[in-house]
């Protein structure tokens, strides 16, 4: 073999070599649905997917799976997370992009970091030694609660809504701020009806995301809604969520019970996979269109 | 411009400062109570001592060394990949279905919920291969939910590279890979170890994929099959069974520490890296 021979073969292997590497992600996908479809099958094929639905009673020792209490926990907490955190977040979002100067934008970006770095443990234990002790004094009952959920993840999602929406309303044409300021409009009115209709699809990825985060999170969730598998009457109450309700119950879970939680973790999935598609959808859509 | 609307306005722009003061208030809030409560007993027996009656009393020397020991073989599986993928990505095929498969996992990668990646370590590497609870199995399971990151910010930095550096390297004489690997990568490294920098931070901080694969032995982990608990484990722990109040806020308090430390790190290293590229 010629070295020029030599040098095309060791190249070839090298670009074989990448590819191999570029597909252990893919792999990992393909694994993670396997194991945990695995897991959850016989559970699901055994009492059926719609029964495990809108079963209304979770009582694993008693071998009843019924997710509805989960299901409605896991939407109560997200949906107080989005009514607190998307106003929030969108307004700062706006803030960063348009109002704040750059000296400004240096401060608080960091800060945005920051507070999407804080470890979800740690979110959850400033809840329970503060906002849960806090709810208890203001509003009564446990503290524990499906409010106190929502209100720590509320702060958790913010960074991603932010980050998100910034960066669409950033990406707004300039010509569409100055033809709107050139007509004579105010900055503000130049903001809310020319930039934000503009990025509007992109800010709606932003909450779409900050809803697969708030659905997702599991730590802080565990540590102050009191995990109580009932269907909740109210969000003073305390409640349990798909993803806490595997976190409390894994380490004992056995058997069916085990397979339930896996169960659990297919609902957990699926629901991501769509919020995740949405979030897609509204993020490919174009600006201004 | 009509006092109605200069009045509209500044209603408006007072509301989006208070959304910002806002978001900002409850980061000093929430930092400022942790460190005040917790940093007088952050001290250097707290830190080396080992934990007594399951953390009680003590202090936490081993969950530190577990958080560093999954953080660093976590993030050499998942630095190695990532390069690996992203050299793939940026400079080794056009867009196509391959790509678009690859990419497509990526993302589906960094939207999974931590727990589903609990379960899944869970039930392949824990169970199924056999690995058990170990600082192992914790770390591939967080490698899996790094690489996204990695993947992204490794691919962004080494298109960053100008492709006048590809071409002189080539007019030399050297390989593709040799110019990947000699002036490519080299160049676009800042931008590589500031993903691998956020990496480690989300490798600390994470806890419910570690608690489902690492289990939560209370003792120094030596060998890579041994079981541990991480600081954010034994935070969990301390918090929800009530050990320790005191323990909870000086282990948190170290935690926000790390992650500040290591967000001014990649903070600082991007902008370095941004300027040594436009220059």
């Amino acid at each position: 073999m010629t070295t020029q021979a030599r040098t095309n073969q060791k190249e070839r292997n090298i670009a074989g070599l990448l590819l191999g590497i570029a597909s252990l992600a893919v792999t990992g996908v393909v694994l993670i649905i396997l194991f945990v479809f695995k897991e959850g099958w016989p559970v699901l094929a055994k009492y059926g997917p719609v029964a495990l639905l809108t079963g209304k009673v979770w009582q694993p020792e008693a071998s009843n799976f019924g997710m509805l209490p989960l299901i409605v926990g896991s939407a109560y907490v997200t949906i107080l997370a989005l009514v607190i955190g998307a106003p929030l977040g969108v307004g700062c979002a706006v803030f960063m992009a348009e109002i704040a100067s750059e000296t400004i934008c240096k401060i608080v970006r960091p800060a945005i970091n920051l507070l999407a770095g804080i470890p979800s443990v740690v979110y959850g234990f400033f809840g329970l030694v503060v906002l849960v002790p806090f709810l208890r004094t203001i509003v009564g009952g446990f503290g524990f609660s499906l409010l106190a959920g929502g209100i720590i993840l509320s702060i958790m999602i913010l960074p991603t809504i932010i980050s998100v929406a910034e960066d669409s309303i950033r990406a707004t044409p300039r010509e569409y701020k100055e033809a709107s300021l050139a007509l004579g409009a105010t900055h503000w009115q130049t903001i809310y009806r020319v930039l934000v209709p503009a990025a509007r699809s992109g800010i709606m990825a932003a909450v779409v995301l900050g809803m697969g985060r708030a659905v997702g999170e599991t730590m802080a969730v565990i540590m102050i809604t009191g995990n109580t598998p009932l269907l909740p009457k109210s969000m003073l109450e305390p409640g349990a969520t798909l993803t806490g309700t595997i976190g409390q119950e894994w380490a004992y879970a056995s058997g069916e019970h085990a397979g339930a939680l896996f169960a659990v973790g297919i609902v957990l999935f699926g629901l991501i996979m769509l919020i995740n598609s949405l979030a897609l959808f509204f993020s490919g859509k174009k600006v201004g269109t | 411009m009509g006092r109605v609307s200069k009045f509209t306005q500044a209603v408006a722009f007072g509301l989006l400062w208070t959304t910002a003061l806002i978001t900002i208030g409850c980061l000093v809030l929430i930092v400022l109570f942790i460190l005040k409560e917790g940093l007088p007993s952050v001290n250097w027996e707290f830190l080396t001592a080992y934990p007594k009656r399951m953390g009680r009393e003590g202090g936490i020397f081993p969950t530190i060394i577990a958080s560093l020991y999954l953080t660093v073989v976590s993030l050499i599986i998942a630095t190695l990949i990532g390069i690996g993928t992203a050299i793939f990505l940026a400079e080794y095929t056009r867009e196509s279905i391959v790509t678009k498969v690859i990419r497509f996992a990526t993302e589906t990668l960094a939207g999974v919920p931590s727990i589903i990646f609990g379960l899944f370590g869970f039930a392949f590497l824990v169970t199924f291969l056999g690995l058990g609870f170990s600082i192992l199995s914790g770390a591939i399971t967080l490698a899996l939910m790094l690489l996204p990151t990695i993947i992204r910010t490794s691919e962004e930095a080494i298109k960053a590279v100008p492709d006048s550096y590809r071409e002189g390297s080539l007019a030399l004489g050297a390989t593709k890979w040799v110019t990947i690997a000699k002036v490519v990568v080299p160049a676009a490294l800042p931008g590589i170890i500031t993903g691998v920098i956020l990496g480690v931070g989300r490798a600390i901080g994470e806890t419910a994929a570690v608690w489902l694969t690492v289990g939560g032995a209370l003792r120094l982990p030596v060998s890579i099959m041994d079981s541990a608990r991480p600081m954010t484990l034994h935070l969990y722990t301390l918090a929800a069974e009530g050990l320790s109040l005191p323990r909870a806020y000086a282990t948190s308090s170290i935690l926000i520490i790390c992650i500040w430390i290591i967000n001014t790190a990649a903070n600082l290293l991007m902008s370095r890296f941004s300027l040594k590229l436009r220059s």
